[in-house]
């Protein structure tokens, strides 16, 4: 069928083809039959998956509940938990996939098993998913539940945009997700390069998925950095200034400011990439005027800012939580705030060191390399001020700390690699092989994914009101530690081997042991995340012994452990009055932490809006129309949207007071709690004992 | 006379406004911060632009294609719609009658509609000389930048008539006042922007 025709047919392209058993039954060889088992077993899970899903809530009657306590909550705190469990649910599949393409190069001496088409799906779908619907998802999640409850603030400034933000978030995943069961995904990696991503070269839907699928979360990140970065500026209690501000809610607002600027290129590129695709532009074409190194620079452009989206929020969880676990305020506040900002302004300085070997002239490569090293520096001031926080503390070795120390060894490792590739005449050794795929799971691992997980652990107990099982955590803690190393030290060998990235078969038998090393070491990472889906039924099951009502666990410092837990949907029943760093303790230390206000008054909250659900399934529709090319659907669904949002801006009346009165009456009910709860010693803090209450003594070593 | 504050860059509505003007503090900064983002896009664009604008493929040149006459009078009517916005919120901040109001933003319309016709004319006339964005690496830059700004362009104009209608229905109450300002705003970044365009797009290129 023509490009016209396609458009016209009322299905477009979708046909019977577009199943992932229907090669294997028309052209049944071994390897078509081994790939589509694969593809359908896929495609099953995600349709058991979807249909369980949906079966359960049906059976337990929860869908009013769902619609109405969280699908259309503009709650910053059921969005951020949304978010994770989003970013939970892609890193399982994610993770299948590392550890399918794992097995594959174990086996790949002279074949494997799987098809090189089905191994190119395999990590294009792997990275686009770790980046924009794991870590991105699990980052917005942690950043949208905690920033507010630190800054005393009692939600972020646009609470609809933000319940917009997830859906559009969650429609970009479930395009990915349905790529499974129809159609086939990008081939091209997850910097999706052209021309190879053209028309001509990849004429199907698989780069239109990818586009489509980045378009909806490049929107969402945008509106989520702008958001943040209102609130942060704007929503803060009395006193707190910014020099005051907890780090975690410093990186979050350094954070927002990439997304602010650095989701543009991505845009961009995935405008002009769709326009070249969709209606014969010559943007990046080897033909008429094309230029592919546009993409690679706006790519980049945005791609490397990215990686500081991905680790910065994880610097700021460490910060928190060492301090936290050491029982000392963190050393060098400042020179940390001022390493963050030189952070995000060399993160706009570095994007050329991507492409190195691509053709511009060694003053130019020189310029770059140095930039990126330059890097190097604010980074190593953070990793001493954290060791001199630790330096001398009263540590306790919890689940978090343990996250935190394997973060600073393996981090320092991969950005001593990262340095070597920051210098162009090594990158020219070294380019497109596993050297580098070891180098930046070496800092996006230990430097995004522990950082997010440790925060999932210390943040727990305040979101659901209970502490996590701590044997379990430690369990997993070591599992995710180990199986990293397992996993990616042999490629760093590898790599200097020469054994090219994203090679699905090769013919040299001494990469055999390795590879088989790096497969035993995706195994144990598969172990850490059952152990992690094991570690919270568990503590589900067990909650009602590790109950921390009162609020703080782990003797914590910033805001947001001065309210119950979980904390009320207004957050806080009176805002606070911020005094200097360290609020909480601040206020504990001076026994002014609980006080009893005098009286309450009315709180005005927004409205639960239709909005999110509604644009999220629109934008879903819309794209899936434009890669299936169903004309009838992209009309249909671009006039929903126009429409959509002009009815709202219609909507009148969205917020709602919450009476002085329940007020009152919760805030009480939390205090006489407090009140009855017996404090606990940090040395206790495991125990079933531990109410959520710290004991009032005063051990602080001098920084 | 107290002191009156400011609250965000840009024209304020003022303390007579009492609590309408308090709350348009995070709402008008968000949306600067919005047009912040928009910038960059518009300056990625223009960036590919000037990187493709000799990249003709043997297709027509921009000296070709593009007529300053017509170029001309688009400019002069965006320039007179700014001021006829800017007429509009002052009738907004001093609180004028609606009818002053919404006048100036509806004259403000007839200027941004009827810019975008002659934009489409210049279009037309592009394409009848093979000026097609298929054509090469240039005309794909051209379609990419200069429709983007009409595109926003048009998406104000139905802000604006949405603007309107909540005005109709609702009087100038909070909502639609902040949705006033945001506009404003908008507009005359939609403005700066068609001055890059006319001089790096039409004035160099017909250089």
């Amino acid at each position: 069928m023509s490009f016209a025709e396609q458009f016209q047919h009322p299905l477009g392209r979708l046909s019977l083809e577009s199943l992932p058993f229907w090669q294997m039954l028309n052209d049944p060889t071994r390897g078509n039959v081994i790939n589509g088992v694969i593809g359908t077993a896929a495609a099953l899970m995600v349709v058991i998956g979807t249909l369980v899903t949906i079966a359960m809530i049906t059976k337990y009657r929860k869908w009013s509940v769902l619609w109405s306590q969280w699908l259309t909550s503009p709650d910053h705190k059921k969005i951020g938990i949304m978010y994770v469990v989003l970013a939970l649910v892609m890193l399982i599949r994610a993770l299948m996939e590392a550890l399918l393409m794992r097995a594959q190069q174990a086996f790949g001496l002279e074949g494997g098993f799987l098809s090189p088409d089905h191994f190119a799906q395999l990590f294009s779908t792997h990275g686009t998913i770790m980046i924009f619907f794991v870590a991105m998802p699990f980052l917005t999640g942690i950043i949208n539940y905690v920033m507010p409850l630190q800054i005393g603030a009692r939600d972020v400034s646009f609470p609809v945009l933000n319940s917009i933000s997830f859906w559009l978030t969650a429609a970009g995943a479930a395009l990915v997700m349905i790529s499974l069961c129809i159609g086939k995904f990008s081939t091209g990696g997850w910097f999706g390069y052209p021309p190879y991503t053209e028309a001509s070269f990849s004429p199907g839907v698989g780069p239109d998925y990818w586009i489509w699928a980045l378009t909806l979360a490049s929107l969402a990140s945008t509106f989520s950095g702008i958001n943040f970065a209102v609130t942060i500026y704007k929503k803060r209690a009395p006193g707190m200034k910014l020099m005051v501000m907890p780090l975690f809610t410093w990186t979050a607002l350094c954070t927002s400011i990439i997304m602010i600027f650095a989701m543009p290129p991505l845009t961009v590129a995935m405008a002009q990439l769709a326009l070249d695709r969709y209606l014969g532009f010559h943007f990046f074409t080897n033909e008429l005027g094309g230029n592919m190194m546009n993409f690679a620079n706006l790519f980049w452009l945005f791609g490397h800012p990215e990686v500081y989206i991905l680790v910065l929020p994880s610097f700021g969880v460490y910060s928190e939580l060492i301090s936290t676990f050491s029982g000392k305020s963190l050393f060098g506040y400042r020179s940390m705030v001022i390493a963050t900002m030189a952070i995000v302004a060399l993160s706009f300085a570095v994007w050329m060191h991507h492409f190195f070997t691509m053709g511009q002239s060694a003053n130019i490569n020189a310029v770059f390399g140095i930039a990126s090293m330059l890097i190097g520096i604010p980074t190593g001031v953070k990793i001493y001020d954290w060791m001199w926080t630790i330096f001398r503390g009263r540590v306790r070795f919890t689940v978090p700390m343990i996250y935190s120390i394997g973060f600073i060894y393996l981090f320092v490792l991969g950005g001593i690699t990262g340095i070597l590739l920051a210098s162009p005449t090594i990158d020219y050794q070294v380019h497109n092989t596993v050297f580098l795929v070891a180098h930046f799971h070496n800092v996006a691992i230990p430097g995004a994914l522990f950082g997010l997980l440790a925060g999932y652990h210390f943040w727990f107990p305040k979101a659901f009101g209970f502490r996590l099982n701590e044997r379990m955590g430690k369990v997993s803690a070591f599992c995710w530690i180990f199986g990293f190393m397992l996993a990616f030290f042999p490629l760093y060998a590898l790599g200097l081997m020469g054994l090219p990235r994203r090679s699905v078969a090769y013919t040299e038998p001494s990469y055999v042991p390795l590879e088989i090393a790096a497969f035993l070491g995706a195994i144990l990472l598969t172990v850490a995340l059952v152990t992690l889906v094991v570690q919270l039924w568990v503590s589900i099951k067990q909650r009602d012994k590790n109950r921390v009502f009162a609020g703080d666990p782990w003797d914590g410092r910033s805001l947001e452990w001065s309210v119950s837990a979980p904390p009320p949907e207004y957050n806080f029943a009176v805002i606070p009055v911020v005094t200097g760093r360290d609020a909480f303790t601040l206020a504990k230390e001076g026994g002014k932490a609980y006080p009893l206000p005098e009286s309450y008054t009315d709180i005005e909250m927004p409205k639960n809006s239709v909005m999110g659900p509604v644009l999220g399934a629109i934008g879903f529709a819309l794209a899936f129309g434009l890669v299936w090319h169903i004309l009838w659907m992209v009309i249909l669904f671009f006039v929903a949207a126009v429409v959509t949002m002009i009815v709202y801006g219609f909507a009148r009346d969205t917020t709602r007071i919450v009476p002085a009165q329940q007020v009152q009456q919760e805030h009480r009910r939390w205090l006489d709690a407090v009140a009855a709860a017996t404090g606990i010693s940090r040395a206790d803090e495991y125990q079933s004992a531990n109410q959520g209450l710290a004991e009032m003594t005063i051990h602080e070593v001098p920084a | 006379m107290s002191h009156e504050v400011i609250k965000h860059p840009g024209l304020n509505l003022g303390a007579a406004h009492g609590p309408q003007h308090d709350a348009s503090e995070a709402l008008m900064f968000g949306f600067w911060i919005f047009l912040m983002s928009d910038a960059i896009l518009f300056g990625l664009v223009f960036a590919s632009y000037v990187t493709l604008v000799n990249a003709t493929a043997g297709g027509p040149e921009p000296h070709a294609l593009y007529d300053i006459k017509s170029v001309f009078i688009e400019t002069l009517l965006l320039l007179a719609s700014s001021f006829t916005f800017g007429m509009a919120s002052l009738a907004l901040k001093y609180q004028h009658s609606t009818a002053r109001l919404i006048g100036w933003l509806m004259v403000t319309l007839v200027l941004g509609v009827t810019f975008l016709d002659f934009e489409l004319h210049d279009f037309v006339s592009m394409f009848a000389k093979d000026g097609v964005p298929s054509r090469s690496g240039f005309l794909s830059a051209f379609f990419d930048l200069v429709p983007l700004h009409g595109l926003h362009v048009a998406g104000g104009c139905i802000w604006l008539i949405c603007l309107v209608g909540q005005i109709a229905k609702y009087g100038v109450d909070t909502q639609a006042k902040h949705g006033v300002m945001r506009l404003a705003l908008f507009w005359h970044f939609l403005d700066i922007v068609w001055i890059a365009i006319y001089s790096v797009v039409y004035l160099a290129g017909l250089a």
